[in-house]
């Protein structure tokens, strides 16, 4: 691919193809013909087919690794669980790094295109899985990707997934970043009602600092914030049960951030080695006594009252 | 373009969170400490952490007729910085950029930085095998670039996408200089029993089943200063000064 020139205004920008930078460009045609300012049809697509969806909830954070898979996963299960009546869908928009399949035990699956488009796996008759992870060979596969392919991705995952029946809860996780992922989902969700991000940190500043900028990008989109969770807020030390912070609030943690920036917190989960477990094997953690799942059913709860407030 | 630099190092993962930063961090400064000139570049644009790291994040970079000058962290000069960090005038805005705009300020950030004698330039990456890895390895191929350290926490869905980029740095010919095991075990501070929070040894079958060199572990501290004096990560510096 041509290097971009170091002052490309962006294709959809008004001064497209028009200003100094342009020069000597190869795509100058395109860009000053207008083309590129179209606006794209998938977005309409994805309007009509996630139309019978009733809760859209994306999984956030700026920061990687702080377990938004894993809360997207507990969060999938408690769901689908406590409501035997509801249809839960978790879609996996990390395309580089997918961790749903090993997390939901599905990690030979494979996905089934059919007329309707692409089957998801079923880990439950109410819980459904899309990911990228479903689509590789090995697990080895590395996804080199520049952003308008992931794009592409993100569009047929949105529009071409026969999620079966109406779903009461489209669950997205996504990949660390403010970014191409982050843009084209929200670019493709515009329009659609009942949208709601959850936000996932660790209790470090050096987590915060990257989730004041997801925030800082909801508030620019328009995503409405339904809360903050806090993972691995404590430890409880299995011999002497005694809790420590292996992940030091240095700065206050998120409950303080919460404040200062004037969105909810939704409460904090400790670390628990046997979720952790759990996750690496692909097994429900929701049954076991774990005051990890206790917290994040809590949680969950909480989540559900803010739905109903979405509009 | 990193004409007066001696050594590139990159330092890796697929998986985000698992203390890429925090090691290259610790890289360069016990590097610095065996009295190499050092730089640091910082190419995560969307969550750059090493300012924050350093603790200095309130500086700013400033422009010469060469180019950026780089944030030194002390008046020795022996260790020098450059993150987006530095540019953004509030720490909670975001950078919502595109690829093609983040491969301009990874190009410019590569040929534009004016590290003056540097022996060992460390570069820091965001996670996943995207436009960034794909900028900073089409930039590298033009000069000596001595390999990539891999970080991974011993978790398997850490090892999983570290995994991914094992193959991206085969397809690509990185060379690749070792993997390190981080936030391996937890001391509780009550009674000093260890915990393995996130598993272990998962870093170590990884290395194996690649074939690639194992580094070394390095447990969750609550003080960072204290990596430095851990034995593990003085032979994971001297692995990286001889190899």
């Amino acid at each position: 691919m041509e290097p971009v020139p170091d002052h490309c205004p962006g294709t959809q920008s008004e001064s497209a193809g028009k200003v100094s930078a342009c020069q000597g460009c190869p795509n100058q045609s395109i860009c000053s013909s207008g083309s590129t300012k179209a606006v794209d049809p998938g977005i309409e697509q994805v309007k009509s087919h996630l139309g019978n969806v009733k809760y859209k909830l994306l999984v956030l954070s700026g920061k990687g690794g702080v377990g938004k898979s894993t809360f997207t996963n507990l969060l999938g299960r408690v769901l689908a669980k406590a409501n035997e009546n509801c249809d839960i869908a978790i879609l996996d928009l990390d395309i580089c790094g997918p961790s749903m399949p090993r997390m939901m035990g599905l990690l030979n699956e494979q996905v089934h295109q059919s007329a309707s488009g692409w089957s998801p796996v079923f880990l439950e008759e109410n819980l459904s899985v899309m990911s990228i992870g479903f689509l590789l060979n090995s697990p080895d596969d590395a996804v080199i990707w520049r952003g308008p392919k992931k794009n592409t991705m993100i569009r047929q995952f949105l529009s071409e997934v026969d999620w079966g029946n109406d779903l009461d809860y489209l669950i997205i996780d996504t990949p660390p970043g403010t970014s191409d992922e982050h843009l084209s989902l929200v670019q493709y969700l515009k329009g659609l009602p009942q949208i709601g991000a959850v936000i996932v940190t660790t209790p470090q500043e050096v987590s915060l600092l990257d989730v004041r900028k997801e925030i800082d990008f909801c508030r620019k989109v328009n995503i409405p914030i339904l809360g903050v969770v806090e993972n691995m807020a404590i430890f409880i030390c299995p011999k002497c049960a005694k809790p420590s912070e292996v992940f030091p609030k240095d700065s206050g943690g998120a409950e303080k951030m919460c404040k200062e920036l004037d969105v909810p917190f939704l409460g904090s989960v400790p670390v628990d080695p046997l979720v952790t477990r759990h996750c690496d094997e692909g097994t429900s953690p929701i049954d076991s006594a774990s005051p990890c799942v206790n917290a994040v059913q809590s949680i969950v709860q909480k989540i559900q009252e803010k739905c109903s407030t979405l509009s | 373009m990193l004409d007066s630099v001696k050594h590139v190092i990159l330092v890796l993962s697929g998986k985000g969170g698992v203390g890429k930063s925090t090691v290259s961090v610790q890289l360069a400064l016990g590097l610095k400490n065996k009295g190499f000139k050092v730089g640091l570049l910082d190419i995560d644009l969307c969550g750059p952490s090493i300012p924050h790291l350093l603790n200095i994040e309130n500086l700013d970079v400033h422009q010469c007729p060469e180019g950026w000058v780089p944030v030194y962290t002390d008046s020795s000069q022996s260790l020098a910085v450059m993150s987006i960090g530095f540019l953004l005038n509030n720490k909670n805005d975001a950078v919502i950029w595109r690829g093609p705009k983040k491969t301009a300020m990874i190009r410019q950030f590569i040929n534009d930085v004016c590290w003056k004698d540097v022996d060992y330039l460390i570069i820091d990456t965001p996670p996943g095998t995207s436009d960034e890895h794909i900028t900073v390895m089409e930039c590298l191929k033009e000069v000596q670039c001595d390999g990539a350290v891999l970080v991974t926490t011993p978790q398997a869905v850490s090892i999983e996408d570290v995994r991914k980029e094992i193959t991206f740095c085969k397809k690509t010919n990185i060379k690749i200089i070792g993997l390190i095991e981080n936030m391996s075990g937890y001391t509780c501070p009550h009674c000093k029993e260890c915990s393995n929070i996130f598993s272990s040894g998962g870093g170590k079958s990884l290395a194996e089943y690649a074939s690639i060199p194992y580094l070394g572990e390095l447990p969750i501290v609550p003080n960072k200063e204290d990596i430095l004096g851990l034995d593990s990560m003085q032979s994971i510096l001297t692995r990286l000064t001889t190899h």
